[in-house]
């Protein structure tokens, strides 16, 4: 072990680590601990010549060890090994000492920085002679695909990757796909109208030979790793045998309980117990609510209207919940939002004054397959002579979201354009704090607006609220609001407030998370692995995520981020095989006295137990190296590769020789 | 159920009947209350705007005090005061160097205080401590058919919101609607009744209470009910000067929830101190069914 030559290589990271620690007198220090042969330092360590650096030393000096102190090691420690390998060492005899996020970045005084990257670098310099050459695991891939949510983002992702040849499962948990924007009416700015432009994308989904529609399901548990999951997903049931109903409807028109409200159409119109959410589902077919259906719900539907109304007799009444199993290489997370509950900003009095909407209501009422036929009505089925939008609800808000929704300004437009469009009479106003119109095309339609005659009033709404202070406001909404740009308060009577609230991570978004096995931002959306490079990956290799589920974002954003999770997944599974970390756990059989505990405590099903050595043994391809095992066993026998209790020891040796 | 009770200074003026009805009633729901003993002025309004720092250290004696006096929650039945004490102890929790201000003053007068005195408001109390279902349970005259405008005033729930919502509390329409009242939808409940701005720029307070007061008369309310004495002055007593700014011909009635509340509960009238307000309860006296 004395012989190991230790190469020490110290990034300034620009000013990200040098303006705080002083590299000069750390690199100088190392020179001096034990086993280090060399100690440099470089600007940017990761550039070609500072990773030539590593490889130089390598083949010149006999290096045998390196230790590189720069980021951490989830940023650049692929790239650290990969020169490390190109220069001849086995890549796991490189260690990377985290003095940016862990010391530079979080420590104030530059003495203390200082002395604080000698410690962390010295838990590296003594745990590297003990380090042991490992080999990547090669493992094979499977090449069919998980898609979850039937939004516009997994839509576009399934067929995007069926065009390739893959096999692809759609998961959604709505008895159709189409997510939110299939309630859409227009979309902005191009005022396309939405259904003319989603369903074709929806109907192609549903006959695709490659595409596996699994409709009203939802994914229960996941396990295994890249290349290589298995998902077990419940399909709820439908009360309805999907292999013969036709979606004709006729059930719906027959079912005696009529008056339940439509969460397609936001509660604004009904549906009947017995239900095809919207003309265009896909897949065209009936589920039973079996809490509204009498049947199901109380035991008696004297008439069951349905099944004498159902030609080809698919109703069902003994389904039960199926829960299917399938292996897959990988996963697209599509999952969406929800919109926020604007019920919660109480001064604008959405639940307790009527014709105060939210834009999501407002979609529906706009939309000529929604409840009022694409009528712009007020609850009195009167048009409104006044409306006032109010931006940003529950967003850039710090007593709710503090983000911005991205999205709000822009459909806020097109609400007054299709006001204006309808009711060229009606006087329009826009509550902004500022306009947000950042995509291609959007500032000239907010232009085009202001040319039709809108009402733009920079000012965060006060209250909504149905004191009426004048004539003109009795009978009426008024909306009481600073004009920052006049200096004045306003009082604007309205017939019809909407508020444009803001975009929410789906309520079990975490939960969601926690199944797949990654994290969520600290304002609730998944995780992505990298803000700007790996904005559509997730710490876990081979879950990908796309759309709303990651942050707001409107239908070109989502998209495009459908396309690019499509490729990343593409990337992975058109392989036959990948390789997988060698840090798992080991058992050594001599030593296990096949106690058991371990095989129970494995989440990830990864240990055995063989009978004929009475001993537990690791499953290779489904360890994942969380090292629960090497923590839980009562003689110490399984130990984890990279991470030997020896090295570890070592290394807190190290950080406090300093 | 025991509470150290701190009245507050309109409570010896303008408010007595705050006063004097919350005794009758806590009396009658078997609350004690024991007064604090040598409290002074809570720190409010004129303080908060001009010296910050004084009026945290005038409320922090208060709450010195009866953090020495005993274990009890510290109650207020002003709206002032209870805003006013807790945000003293809100300031200390968060700075330091508040809180080193208010003890270095505390220390001229021999005392400390560590912050942490837990304040309450009565309807907090009534609410959450004795139960609307207790409430409910004790009623012997309902106020059936009586129409009560809840009025909370701007610093019932803001801007903390500590025991209802900031924006728009509803804990005075549960309380009402458990004494079998018909309270009325009062949008106009958190709106400023113009508060000391009465003094400076009277017109401006004026068109303030007429909002409050045309929005009591469009619902039909027979009675408004307040939380604070400032509001309840404010809506009573400048009622005349409102008509004659407005051309209105208001005379509602204005009350202390706890004289309404303790009618409710068969506390007579002139324990409530109603012979007190200024515009006639008669009406509403005769409109509660015996």
């Amino acid at each position: 072990m004395a012989e190991e030559k230790i190469g020490v290589y110290i990034c300034h990271c620009g000013t990200n680590i040098g303006g705080k620690v002083d590299v000069e007198e750390v690199t100088k220090w190392a020179a001096t601990q034990p086993n280090v042969a060399v100690a440099r330092e470089y600007k940017y360590m990761c550039s070609d010549p500072g990773q030539d650096l590593i490889k130089n030393d390598i083949k010149e000096l006999g290096i045998t060890r390196a230790v590189v102190a720069a980021c951490s090691p989830t940023m650049h420690e692929p790239t650290f090994r990969k020169a490390a390998s190109d220069g001849g060492l086995n890549p796991y005899l490189l260690q990377m000492a985290n003095i940016r996020e862990h010391c530079s970045w979080v420590t104030i005084d530059p003495v203390a920085a200082t002395a604080k990257a000698k410690r962390i670098l010295s838990a590296q310099i003594h745990r590297l002679p003990l380090n042991e050459p490992l080999e990547p695991i090669e493992v094979p891939v499977n090449h069919d695909v998980l898609v979850v949510g039937g939004g516009i983002a997994g839509i576009e992702a399934a067929l995007k990757l069926s065009a390739t040849g893959k096999h692809v499962t759609l998961v959604e948990r709505n008895p159709s796909i189409g997510g939110h924007m299939a309630m859409f009416d227009k979309t902005f700015p191009t005022l396309d109208c939405a259904a003319c432009i989603l369903t074709p994308k929806m109907s192609a989904l549903g006959k695709d030979p490659n595409i596996t529609l699994m409709a009203y399901s939802e994914v229960e548990y996941v396990e295994g790793y890249v290349g290589n999951f298995t998902v077990k997903v419940r399909k709820k049931a439908r009360y309805v045998n999907t292999d013969i109903c036709t979606g004709c409807g006729a059930c719906q028109e027959a079912c005696v309980v009529r008056k339940v409200k439509s969460e397609f159409d936001q509660g604004l119109g009904f549906r009947s117990a017995i239900y095809i959410p919207f003309a265009q589902a896909v897949p065209l077919r009936a589920t039973i609510d079996p809490a509204k259906c009498l049947t199901l719900s109380k035991g008696k539907c004297k008439q069951q209207t349905c099944v004498s109304a159902c030609g080809p007799g698919a109703i069902d009444f003994e389904q039960k919940d199926e829960v299917v199993e399938l292996d897959v290489g990988a996963i697209i997370m599509a999952t969406g939002f929800e919109l926020w509950d604007a019920a919660q900003e109480t001064r604008y009095g959405y639940g307790r004054l009527d014709n105060v909407i939210t834009s999501l209501e407002f979609e529906r009422i706009s939309n000529a397959s929604g409840p009022t036929g694409g009528e712009i009505v007020c609850k009195n089925g009167e048009a409104p002579k006044s409306v006032v939008i109010l931006h940003c609800v529950g967003s850039r808000d710090q007593n709710y979201q503090e983000f911005c929704s991205r999205v709000c300004c822009m459909y806020s437009l097109k609400f007054s354009h299709l006001i204006k469009e309808h009711l060229p009479e009606t006087e329009v106003y826009e509550l902004y704090i500022d306009m947000r119109c950042f995509g291609k095309n959007y500032e000239e339609f907010y232009r085009r607006l202001m040319d039709e005659g809108v009402n733009f009033v920079r000012g965060r709404a006060a209250e909504v609220t149905d004191v009426a202070l004048s004539p003109d406001e009795e009978g009426r909404l008024v909306v009481k609001t600073e004009d920052t740009l006049l200096g004045i308060v306003r009082r604007i009577p309205a017939d019809m407030v909407i508020l444009s609230a803001g975009l929410s991570p789906a309520h079990d978004a975490k939960e969601v998370s926690q199944i797949f096995g990654f994290g969520c931002s600290a304002n609730g959306f998944y995780l992505e692995r990298h803000p700007k490079l790996e904005p559509v990956a997730t710490v876990t290799d081979g879950i990908f995520i796309a759309g709303c589920c990651q942050y707001p974002k409107d239908i070109p954003d989502t998209v495009a981020q459908a396309g690019a999770a499509a490729a990343g997944v593409l990337g992975l599974v058109d392989n036959d095989t990948v390789k997988v970390e060698p840090t798992i756990s080991y058992i050594d059989p001599e030593k296990c006295s096949g106690c058991h505990i371990c095989v129970g405590l494995c989440p990830h099903n990864a240990i055995q137990y063989n009978e004929e050595k009475n001993a537990a043994e690791v499953i290779e391809a489904a360890c994942k190296g969380c090292g629960v095992c090497v923590s839980a066993c009562g003689s110490n026998v399984p130990q984890q590769r990279g991470y030997l209790d020896v090295q570890i020891f070592a290394e807190i040796e190290g950080a406090l020789a300093v | 159920m025991r509470y150290l009770y701190y009245p507050g200074c309109s409570a010896e003026a303008t408010g007595k009947a705050y006063d004097i009805s919350t005794r009758a009633l806590m009396a009658k729901l078997g609350v004690e209350l024991i007064e604090l003993d040598d409290w002074n002025c809570c720190g409010a309004t004129s303080y908060f705007s001009v010296r910050e720092l004084d009026s945290f250290a005038i409320a922090a004696r208060n709450l010195s005090i009866a953090q020495a006096q005993g274990d009890e929650d510290l109650v207020a039945i002003c709206n002032a005061c209870y805003t006013t004490l807790s945000k003293t102890n809100r300031y200390m929790a968060e700075s330091d160097e508040v809180f080193k201000a208010v003890n270095g003053a505390l220390g001229v007068v021999g005392r400390s205080y560590d912050g942490k005195k837990p304040v309450r408001h009565i309807m907090d109390v009534l609410i959450n401590d004795v139960g609307l279902d207790a409430v409910a349970d004790k009623v012997t005259r309902r106020l059936t058919g009586v129409k009560v405008a809840p009025y909370y005033g701007c610093q019932y729930s803001r801007p903390m919101g500590t025991f209802d919502d900031t924006e728009f509390p509803t804990t005075m329409d549960s309380l009402f609607k458990a004494l079998g009242a018909e309270v009325v939808d009062y949008p106009s409940k958190l709106k400023c009744c113009g508060g000391l701005m009465m003094m400076t720029k009277e017109e401006g307070a004026l068109r303030m209470c007429h909002e409050l007061l045309k929005t009591a008369a469009d619902k039909n309310a027979d009675v408004i009910v307040a939380a604070c004495p400032l509001c309840e002055m404010n809506l009573e007593a400048y009622q005349p000067r409102v008509n004659s700014t407005f051309g209105t011909n208001f005379k509602i009635p204005v009350m202390y929830f706890t004289q309404l509340a303790g009618l409710a509960f068969g506390v007579e009238p002139k324990k409530l101190a109603i012979d007190l307000q200024l515009v006639s309860c008669d009406d509403v006296l005769a409109a509660i069914p015996a």
